[in-house]
């Protein structure tokens, strides 16, 4: 497969979210590529709210089933929930599992009056009824479920899409 | 032979001691502590990993800041935390320690978390849970004897990575009663395991354990040969209710030859930090001044407690 452009699909995404979101707006990642997709976001769309991020270690459902992730990073949200209009992004929308758990940290720290979701592709294979606000690609065919599609980052800061085989 | 506190995986499976857990365990639970600190600011001050589980806290001895602190940690986890008020119940009349774990076997216990006068019991208990195939409930030692306070020397662990970042510079001083201490026998082998290259302990030679060099500290006789230019104080409750015999002979003595004061703490260096496992007697082992003073982190020892007793439970309540 042809691996998309990730600096292009970021520019794309921001252009689809900018008429959707005000200076108030909260941004949310989700660790680790969302929180790195999340910082781009803030800054191209000129957002005046501090950036926020989501590690959903502890929310996860299948801590029952696998254990708790060996090196959490812990939540930070340093706005107030409350009333707010939140954007929780992340790089790669699956299963919508992360989604799930996402958000129910964040009413963990209150009640939002909006949240939307943004991510940079929608891979398919999805096994909750979520669906994302913003998304820079959908794929056309669901991608196999031993393949893995994540951002990374360089040490300039350049962020790429990589697929790997499990 | 496999260590006892570790499943097949290599995972948390008890937590009964810190003398001969892996380093690397003791890291994960300290790194896994830290993004538990946060939770205490939320609106919902809880998180879902051990809603339906049910944990007893069984304390055979009294403590209320240990159990105070892990039933929070239980609560914030979402578990359903079950007190037993050991002086009132089956065990007065006769019953057995293993007795009793069957019986709150049979109620469906996910955890145990054991206080106990005799050094092993929670030991015990672990054992019996793997011989009659019980391993998904899961022991954590709050304290045993004289043997072993785990948590407590993870949090102080916790405490002295987060005013000094690194180990492997410090010298630290262990103050006061480590004969009778569990709290000193913990301290000492995570300080070593995390690779503290200088462990001293100070306190009457009728306090320390005769072969105290053994456990890879240094004795130092006197506060001021202790106290000199260590990064970390960690002070020891003087342990009355432990102690047969004259070992001592007055509090008032003991304070002026042994107590903390500022005085002697300058001897420290300037920044270093003063820790204390409470329960404090003040004017015994610590003046006033020096527990309340700009140096004191006993209080933040509390509540660091909180989170790492969550990162304990919460390893444990995941592993299999």
């Amino acid at each position: 497969m042809q691996l998309p452009e990730a600096e292009h699909l970021i520019a794309t995404l921001a252009e689809t979210m900018r008429p959707r979101v005000t200076a108030d707006t909260c941004l949310v990642g989700i660790h680790t590529g969302g929180v790195w997709l999340a910082e781009r976001l803030h800054a191209l769309l000129g957002l005046s709210q501090p950036l926020g991020s989501i590690d959903v270690s502890f929310y996860r459902d299948d801590y029952a089933a696998k254990g708790l992730h060996p090196q959490p990073q812990g939540s930070r949200i340093p706005f107030d929930v409350e009333d707010a209009h939140i954007v929780i992004v992340d790089d790669v929308l699956y299963t919508g599992r992360t989604t799930r758990a996402a958000l129910n940290e964040l009413f963990d720290y209150g009640r939002p009056s909006r949240v939307d979701l943004a991510v940079l592709i929608d891979r398919g294979g999805r096994e909750l009824p979520i669906a994302p606000s913003f998304c820079a690609l959908t794929l056309p065919a669901p991608l196999p479920a031993g393949q893995n599609l994540q951002l990374e980052r360089d040490a300039t800061g350049a962020l790429t899409m990589r697929l790997i085989h499990a | 032979m496999r260590n006892p506190q570790l499943n097949k995986h290599g995972e948390l499976q008890h937590l009964l001691t810190l003398d001969g857990l892996p380093r690397a365990i003791i890291n994960q639970i300290l790194d896994t502590a830290a993004p538990f600190t946060e939770v205490a600011e939320r609106e919902v001050k809880k998180l879902p990993l051990l809603r339906g589980k049910s944990v007893f806290n069984l304390f055979f001895e009294n403590s209320t800041r240990t159990r105070t602190t892990f039933e929070i940690a239980a609560k914030r986890l979402s578990a359903d935390v079950i007190n037993l008020n050991v002086a009132t119940s089956s065990t007065k009349k006769g019953e057995t320690l293993l007795d009793t774990v069957d019986n709150l076997c049979a109620m469906h216990a996910d955890m145990f978390v054991v206080r106990h006068e005799s050094s092993g019991a929670p030991h015990l208990i672990a054992q019996h849970l793997e011989n009659t195939g019980r391993d998904h409930i899961h022991v954590v030692n709050a304290g045993d004897g004289r043997h072993a306070h785990p948590t407590q020397g993870l949090l102080d662990m916790y405490t002295i990575r987060h005013y000094k970042k690194e180990f492997h510079n410090l010298t630290v001083a262990i103050v006061g009663d480590v004969l009778h201490s569990r709290v000193a026998r913990s301290q000492i082998a995570a300080l070593t395991t995390l690779g503290v290259p200088e462990v001293r302990v100070i306190g009457p030679r009728t306090l320390l354990p005769t072969d105290v060099e053994k456990m890879g500290v240094r004795y130092c006789a006197t506060m001021e040969e202790g106290l000199k230019g260590v990064d970390v104080v960690m002070m020891l409750r003087l342990q009355n209710e432990r102690m047969n015999g004259a070992l001592l002979p007055s509090p008032q003595e003991f304070f002026k030859v042994w107590g903390l004061t500022a005085e002697k703490l300058a001897l420290a260096k300037p920044d270093a930090i003063v820790m204390h496992p409470g329960p404090m007697n003040r004017g015994v082992e610590i003046d006033s001044a020096v527990a309340d003073g700009g140096q004191a982190v006993i209080l933040p020892q509390v509540t660091f407690g909180i989170a790492v007793r969550m990162a304990v439970m919460s390893m444990l309540g995941g592993s299999h």
